[in-house]
C-alpha cells in the first residue's frame, strides 16, 4: 500500500540512494575509510563504545561471529523464507569438526580443518534438509529445533566427541609475527598513542583476541561478496520467488525443493565456517557453548535487523551480541532488559531495524501496475 | 531391551503421567496456533508461573506432610485455583502486551516469534530475579520465604503421601499417578466439550477456520483470541499442579524444556488439533520412557526429537492432522 503511494509523488532520495548516486571513486574511498575504521576499532578504544568489563577485542570477535552466523542464517530465513530454529546445530558441527580433526582424533592444522568443517556442515545441512524440507514452514521450525537439540545431546553423550568436557587444545590459526600495532589510551581524556599496549600483527595468541577479530572481518567480507553474488544471480531470484509464493514458483518452473535445499546447505556451510572460527579462537569447545538459546539469539539477530537485508542482519547481529556485553555491569538484569528490548523492537519496528529494500524489479513492476490502474480510472 | 521388558509397566505408568502434563501444556500451543497460526513461544513461562503459584499457595496455607484427607484435598484444590488463575492471567497479559500490538500493525508472522521470545525472557527473568525485585520494592521482610534463593529450585512440601493403590505387572501404581492421569484426561474432555458445544468454543473454531469470514459473521475476533489464550493458560495451570505433584520441584527456568517437549507433542499429534495434542502428549511421554529404557536415559530427549522427525516424514501434518477449525460441530 505504502509503496504505491510513494510511487505517486517524487520522493526525496534517502541516504542509501544518495550514497548509491555518488561517483565511483568517492564510493571506493568511503569504503576503504570505513574498512580501515573497522580494522582499527579495537585499537582506538573509543570511550562509551569500548566494553569496560570485558576484553574489547574478544567482544568484537564475538560480535563478528554473530555477524557471520546471521549472514548465513539470513540466506535460510531471509532469502528462502525457511524458519530455522536449530541453526546452532550447524555451528556446533563446524566447531566439532575442527576439534575432532585437529585435536581429539587427529592433528591437522587449523587451516586444513576449516574447509573440511564447511563441507561437513554443508553435508549435515543436506542430510537434515533432504527429508524435512518437504514439510511446511512451522513444522520445519520444530524439526530444526529438534536437530539442534539432537546435535547438542549427542555431543554431551558421546565419549568419542569428548562428552560433557568437550575438546581442548585445538590449534590456533597460523600466524606470522610481522610488527607491533600500538593502541590508543583515553584515560586522560585526550587520545594518546599508547606504545605500552600493543598488538602483534597476526599473532594468534591466547590473550590478545584482536587478530582473530581481523581474521573474522576478512572472512565476513568474503562471505558478503559471495552473498551479493548469489543473491543477484538466478539462484537469488529463485529463492525470492519460492519465498513469496511456493506454488506459483513451482508452476513457473522453479524447482523449489532443490533451491530450498541449496539455501539450507549454503546457510549450513556458513554456520559451519563460523563454528570453525569459534573453535580456532577459543581453543576448546564443549557442548555448553551450543545451547538452544543460541539458535534463538541468532534468529533474533536476523529478524531484529530485518530479514532479507544483509546490512540489516549485520546490524541485528551487532545489536544482539554487543549490547549484552556492553552493559555487563547490569549483569543480573541484562537478560531481562534484552527481552524487553526484543518486545519493544518487535512492536515498534516490526519489519526489523533495516527492512529489506524492494528490489528495483519489484519497484518497476509496481510503477507499471500503478500506471495501468490510473489509466483505467481515467477512462 | 531386557530392562524394558522387566520394567514395562513402571515405564508405561510414569510415561503416561509425564505425557498427561505434556498434553495439557500442548493444548495451549495448539489452541493458539489454531486461531493465530503462531507458535506461542512464551507459553512455557505461563506454565512455569503456574507451578510457582501452586507452590506459594501451599506455603501460604502452611501445607506440610501428614495432613488429614480433608486438608490434602483442600490444599490441592487451592493449588488448582491459584495455578489456573495465575497462568490464565499471565497468558492474557501476554496476549495483550506481546501479540495484540503486533496484530494491530499487521506485523509479519516471524516478528511475533521474536516478541514471544522477548516476553519469554522477561517472564523467566522476573521470576529468576524475584528476590532482587522484591527487595527493591521493599517487601523483602514480608515475602522472604517466597522469594529466597530465587535462582535455585524450590520444592513443594510433601503434602500428598504417595501410596500404592494397586499393582500392575509388579509396579505399584500410586494415588498420585492415578490422580494425574485421570485428572488430565477429565480436564481435556471438559475442554473438548467446551470447544465443541459452547458459544465461545464455536467462536474459536470459526476464527480458526477462517478469521475473516468469522469476523463478517459477527464473531469478535479479539475477544475470541483473548479467550483462547485464557483457556490455554488455564490448561497450563492445571498441568503445573500435576507437574508439581509428580516432580515436586520447580525453578524459574523449569518451563523451557517442558515447553519444547509440549510443543513437540502438539506437532506430533497435529498442531491445531485438540485431540491430537492429547494423543501427542501421551505418545511422547511413553516413547521417551521406552526409548530411554532401550538406549539409555541420557538419550531420552534425543528419542523424543528423532520420533518427531520420523513421524513428520511419514505423516507431514502430525498423527491426527491439523484441524481445530474442521473439528466436527
Amino acid at each position: 500500500m505504502t509503496t504505491t503511494q510513494n510511487a505517486t509523488k517524487k520522493v526525496r532520495p534517502n541516504l542509501n540512494e544518495r550514497i548509491a548516486d555518488l561517483p565511483l571513486p568517492i564510493k571506493v574511498v568511503l569504503w576503504i575509510i570505513f574498512a580501515l575504521f573497522l580494522f582499527a576499532l579495537p585499537l582506538l578504544n573509543i570511550p562509551f563504545i569500548t566494553t569496560p568489563d570485558s576484553d574489547f577485542g574478544g567482544v568484537l570477535f564475538t560480535v563478528s561471529t554473530y555477524v557471520l552466523v546471521a549472514l548465513g542464517l539470513n540466506i535460510v530465513v531471509g532469502y528462502a523464507g525457511l524458519l530455522d530454529l536449530g541453526y546452532v546445530g550447524f555451528y556446533a558441527v563446524g566447531a566439532y569438526t575442527v576439534g575432532v580433526l585437529s585435536s581429539q582424533h587427529g592433528s591437522l592444522p587449523w587451516l586444513w580443518c576449516v574447509p573440511i568443517a564447511i563441507l561437513v556442515a554443508m553435508a549435515s545441512g543436506v542430510i537434515l534438509g533432504a527429508p524435512t524440507l518437504r514439510v511446511r514452514g512451522d513444522y520445519l521450525a520444530i524439526v530444526t529445533l529438534g536437530f539442534g537439540e539432537i546435535v547438542r545431546l549427542t555431543l554431551i553423550n558421546s565419549e568419542w566427541l569428548g562428552g560433557a568436557q568437550g575438546i581442548s587444545e585445538i590449534p590456533r590459526p597460523p600466524g606470522i609475527e610481522l610488527f607491533e600495532v600500538p593502541s590508543i589510551d583515553w584515560s586522560t581524556g585526550v587520545p594518546v598513542v599508547d606504545l605500552g599496549t600493543t598488538t602483534t600483527f597476526l599473532k594468534f595468541g591466547i590473550s590478545d583476541f584482536i587478530p582473530y577479530y581481523w581474521l573474522a572481518l576478512v572472512v565476513i567480507a568474503l562471505v558478503l561478496v559471495f552473498d551479493i553474488l548469489v543473491k543477484n544471480s538466478r539462484v537469488g531470484r529463485a529463492w525470492e520467488a519460492t519465498r513469496e509464493d511456493e506454488d506459483a514458483a513451482e508452476l513457473m518452473g522453479v524447482p523449489t525443493f532443490r533451491f530450498k535445499l541449496l539455501a539450507f546447505a549454503l546457510g549450513a556451510a556458513i554456520g559451519g565456517l563460523s563454528g570453525a572460527m569459534f573453535a580456532g579462537k577459543s581453543g576448546f569447545i564443549n557442548p555448553q557453548s551450543f545451547e538452544l538459546l543460541l539458535s534463538i539469539l541468532f534468529l533474533a539477530a536476523v529478524v531484529v535487523g530485518g530479514q532479507g537485508n544483509r546490512w540489516g542482519v549485520i546490524l541485528g547481529a551487532i545489536v544482539v551480541s554487543y549490547f549484552p556485553e556492553r552493559f555487563r555491569e547490569f549483569a543480573d538484569f541484562r537478560v531481562l532488559v534484552f527481552g524487553l528490548a526484543l518486545m519493544l523492537l518487535a512492536i515498534f519496528r516490526p519489519q526489523g531495524l533495516l527492512p529489506p529494500r524492494r528490489t528495483l524489479r519489484a519497484k518497476r513492476a509496481d510503477a507499471r501496475q500503478h500506471v495501468l490502474e490510473e489509466g483505467e480510472a481515467g477512462a | 531391551m531386557q530392562f524394558l521388558i522387566d520394567n514395562f509397566w513402571a515405564l508405561t505408568i510414569t510415561g503416561l503421567t509425564l505425557g498427561a502434563v505434556y498434553a495439557l501444556v500442548a493444548l495451549g500451543y495448539t489452541l493458539v496456533y489454531g486461531v493465530l497460526r503462531l507458535i506461542n513461544f512464551a507459553h512455557s513461562e505461563v506454565f512455569m508461573y503456574g507451578t510457582f503459584a501452586a507452590l506459594w499457595v501451599v506455603m501460604f496455607l502452611g501445607g506440610k506432610a501428614g495432613g488429614g484427607t480433608g486438608q490434602v484435598i483442600f490444599w490441592i484444590a487451592m493449588m488448582f485455583v491459584a495455578a489456573m488463575t495465575m497462568s490464565g492471567l499471565i497468558a492474557v497479559l501476554l496476549e495483550r502486551f506481546a501479540y495484540r500490538p503486533l496484530r494491530k500493525r499487521n506485523a509479519p508472522p516471524l516478528i511475533a516469534l521474536i516478541s514471544a521470545v522477548g516476553a519469554s525472557f522477561v517472564l523467566a527473568e522476573v521470576m529468576g530475579l524475584r528476590e532482587k525485585i522484591v527487595a527493591w520494592v521493599g517487601l523483602d521482610d514480608n515475602l522472604r520465604a517466597y522469594v529466597r534463593n530465587s535462582r535455585n529450585a524450590v520444592g513443594l512440601p510433601d503434602i500428598v503421601a504417595k501410596e500404592p493403590v494397586f499393582t500392575v505387572g509388579g509396579y505399584a501404581v500410586t494415588n498420585v499417578d492415578i490422580f494425574v492421569i485421570v485428572g488430565a484426561i477429565t480436564i481435556m474432555v471438559i475442554l473438548d466439550q467446551f470447544v465443541k458445544r459452547s458459544r465461545l468454543g464455536r467462536g474459536i473454531r470459526a476464527v480458526a477456520q477462517d478469521p475473516e469470514a468469522a469476523a463478517l459473521m459477527g464473531v469478535n475476533r479479539d475477544r475470541v483470541i483473548q479467550v483462547t489464550f485464557l483457556v490455554g493458560g488455564v490448561m497450563a495451570g492445571a498441568a503445573a499442579v500435576f507437574y508439581l505433584l509428580r516432580i515436586g520441584i520447580t525453578r524459574y527456568d523449569a518451563g523451557f524444556l517442558l515447553g519444547v517437549k509440549a510443543f513437540t507433542a502438539a506437532v506430533l499429534g497435529g498442531i491445531g488439533n485438540l485431540r491430537g495434542a492429547l494423543l501427542g502428549g501421551f505418545v511422547l511421554g511413553l516413547a521417551e520412557n521406552y526409548g530411554s529404557a532401550i538406549v539409555g536415559t541420557q538419550w531420552k530427549d534425543v528419542v523424543a526429537f528423532v520420533l518427531l522427525i520420523v513421524i513428520l516424514l511419514f505423516r507431514p501434518t502430525g498423527l491426527l492432522g491439523e484441524s481445530l477449525g474442521k473439528a466436527r460441530a
